[in-house]
């Protein structure tokens, strides 16, 4: 099983290491967005797979990295990388950090609902004030650059330090999983009051994870401010939060490889369900399609796509799964 | 601000937050008993809204026509949609995670919102309240206020009671009592817990059909209603305590109240206020007003 990991997870970052030597602008530009996901995925993977923290508020600390990379870059000079981007990361944490201070005295679907109205109160302070633009959003006018190596504004290089950033933020998280402080918060997971009866005090872990994963959040959202230039109440709204979440669920939660193949897989059924070539003039209704999709996805997929091969496995062997494998961390 | 004007308020800030109650009460109810945190109640106040507007001419022309009769369809068809859709989507669910419920029902919403873009289409559409309820009547010497708004206020209230009386006073609100404090204990006693919990999510889902039918004329029918309705729901359940009705309708008016009045008062903060005070409540009570049980 293992084997089948790491050369699933080697083949899915070559894959998309090699894609933009068979693609197109709009095929580049489109597996960008997916990447930028995929790390919004994977930093809200940290929360609910991996400490079982479920927030719903973690497009407030993307929206937050996007809107401190635009308000913070000078109007006419391309500011550049080496400050713009940790100072974007740092504010989604920082504010991710006060959230996570007070929201984590609730537990179970309080802590779901807190997380919500903190998201929230972000949203309307950059929908109803002078700050954030309102409804109409903001652009970026110069792309950040870092020095004469790295020019953002080119598709390409975009995408190779995006894909930089998802491989970094993938061993990241993969090497803290495996230390003791990842193992703390899957102990915290599995049984919290366990945890502390161990003489762990997990309030600090969860808040550290919260922070981190802010941070992480903010990260996408500072890749996404970038790449479309623009930014908008709507990166903040409750609708993309559930989105992230639904990937992770889709993809199979406890695995940062299911965060990876959710992201994609929910894009590309978006994008499949979208295509007017595949259903003429339902295209219009894709919604149906995903919404389908993803009904049978529950009734089918039990564990998440990262399950498939293990139940294949088991049908075709006949036995049940072991259930030991269910916390690993990559 | 004179007194008709804060009167008027006052009786908006009732209506709302009564409003939000019947919807809020269903999702409670289901996620206090079976456990299922159900993304897609919004959806069914959007289906009642949507009933509203499409059913009315067709009962119409089938049984005369009529406000009532009309509001029996939908809740008729309600029911016996909500009995199938526990059935077919939820009935082998609770065994599984709370957030595979989560995506299950996501997923409801998606279909349900499609299905009525393909049905009834995109627009948005005015529901005209019955003759006989659309007047007004004189407040103070200038203001008037609409006879529908307190309708919608008799109704809430009626459903409220007739509520209370299920839960407190018969052998099925004792079971459904019951059944939100031990599923198993209640299991043992011979009582078909699956049978208990088809009634309570068609009954939850009839109410929110309902609360949707009767609000279509003031809020008018609009596609993602259902969306707005759903998060300020779940707003008002756990303001209240989940599972807890009593608590439901205490947050629920306690949300209308600081909605509307917000929005005479700070034009410019009101939407962010009703998050503040939950954030607030649960920062002071990290399990809601009331407990369940």
């Amino acid at each position: 099983m293992n084997r089948l990991k790491y050369s699933f997870v080697l083949a899915a970052f070559t894959a998309m290491a090699l894609f933009p030597l068979v693609a197109g602008n709009y095929g580049i530009d489109f597996v960008t967005k997916i990447m930028v996901y995929a790390i919004l995925a994977l930093s809200l993977e940290l929360l609910v797979g991996t400490t079982g923290l479920v927030c719903f508020g973690q497009a407030a600390f993307f929206g937050i990295g996007a809107y401190a990379a635009v308000l913070l870059s000078p109007q006419a000079d391309a500011p550049s990388l080496a400050w713009l981007l940790p100072v974007s990361v740092l504010a989604a944490a920082a504010y991710a950090l006060v959230v996570g201070a007070l929201s984590l005295r609730t537990k179970g679907v309080y802590f779901i609902m807190v997380t919500l109205a903190f998201a929230q109160m972000a949203y309307y302070v950059v929908h109803d004030t002078p700050l954030g633009g309102g409804t109409d959003g903001i652009y970026l006018m110069v792309k950040p650059v870092l020095g004469t190596v790295l020019d953002l504004d080119k598709p390409l290089a975009l995408y190779g330090f995006t894909l930089l950033c998802l491989a970094l933020t993938f061993g990241f998280l993969g090497l803290l999983g495996r230390s003791r402080f990842g193992r703390a918060l899957a102990g915290i997971h599995a049984n919290e009051q366990r945890m502390r009866a161990t003489g762990f005090s997990t309030y600090p872990y969860k808040l550290a994870a919260f922070t981190i994963s802010g941070g992480i959040a903010g990260l996408a959202g500072f890749l996404f401010a970038v790449k479309d230039g623009f930014v908008n109440p709507e990166m903040l709204s409750w609708h993309l939060s559930g989105a992230v979440l639904i990937m992770i669920i889709l993809g199979g939660l406890g695995h940062l490889r299911g965060a990876l193949l959710g992201a994609f897989a929910f894009a590309l059924l978006q994008e499949f369900f979208k295509s007017e070539a595949v259903f003429g003039a339902l295209a219009k209704h894709w919604h149906l399609g995903l919404g389908l999709s993803i009904i049978a996805s529950v009734v089918l997929l039990p564990r998440g796509l990262v399950g498939v091969p293990g139940q294949i496995r088991d049908r075709l062997v006949g036995r049940a799964h072991s259930k030991g494998a269910d916390h690993e961390s990559v | 601000m004179d007194l008709s004007i804060f009167l008027i308020q006052c009786l908006n800030a009732l209506q709302y937050g009564l409003l939000l109650f019947l919807v809020a009460s269903g999702l409670t109810l289901i996620f206090g008993i079976m456990g299922v945190i159900n993304l897609a109640h919004g959806s069914f106040y959007m289906m009642g809204a949507y009933m509203a507007y499409a059913l009315a001419p067709i009962v119409a022309s089938t049984f005369g026509g009529g406000f009532f009769s009309t509001l029996l369809v939908g809740v008729v068809l309600s029911v016996i949609v909500g009995y199938v859709l526990e059935w077919a989507f939820f009935s082998f669910l609770y065994d599984r995670e709370h957030l595979q419920q989560v995506l299950m029902t996501y997923g409801l919403i998606l279909v349900f919102e499609e299905m009525r873009s393909l049905l009834v289409g995109d627009d948005v559409h005015g529901v005209k309240p019955p003759d006989f309820l659309s007047g007004t009547l004189p407040l103070g010497d200038v203001m008037t206020y609409p006879v529908y708004r307190l309708f919608i206020s008799g109704v809430c209230l009626a459903l409220a009671l007739g509520m209370y009386f299920v839960f407190t006073r018969t052998r099925l609100g004792m079971m459904i009592r019951a059944g939100s404090t031990n599923r198993e204990m209640v299991q043992s006693l011979g009582i078909d817990i699956k049978f208990l919990y088809r009634v309570v999510f068609a009954a939850g889902m009839a109410i929110a059909v309902l609360a949707g039918m009767v609000a279509a004329p003031v809020s008018s029918v609009y596609p993602g209603m259902g969306d707005t309705v759903l998060i300020i729901c779940f707003v008002v359940v756990v303001i209240g305590g989940i599972g807890s009705i009593r608590g439901a309708l205490l947050a629920a008016l306690l949300i209308g109240v600081v909605d509307t009045f917000g929005k005479v008062l700070l034009p410019q903060a009101a939407g962010v206020l009703v998050y503040v005070l939950m954030a607030l409540i649960l920062l002071w009570k990290p399990d809601g007003l009331f407990k369940a049980g």
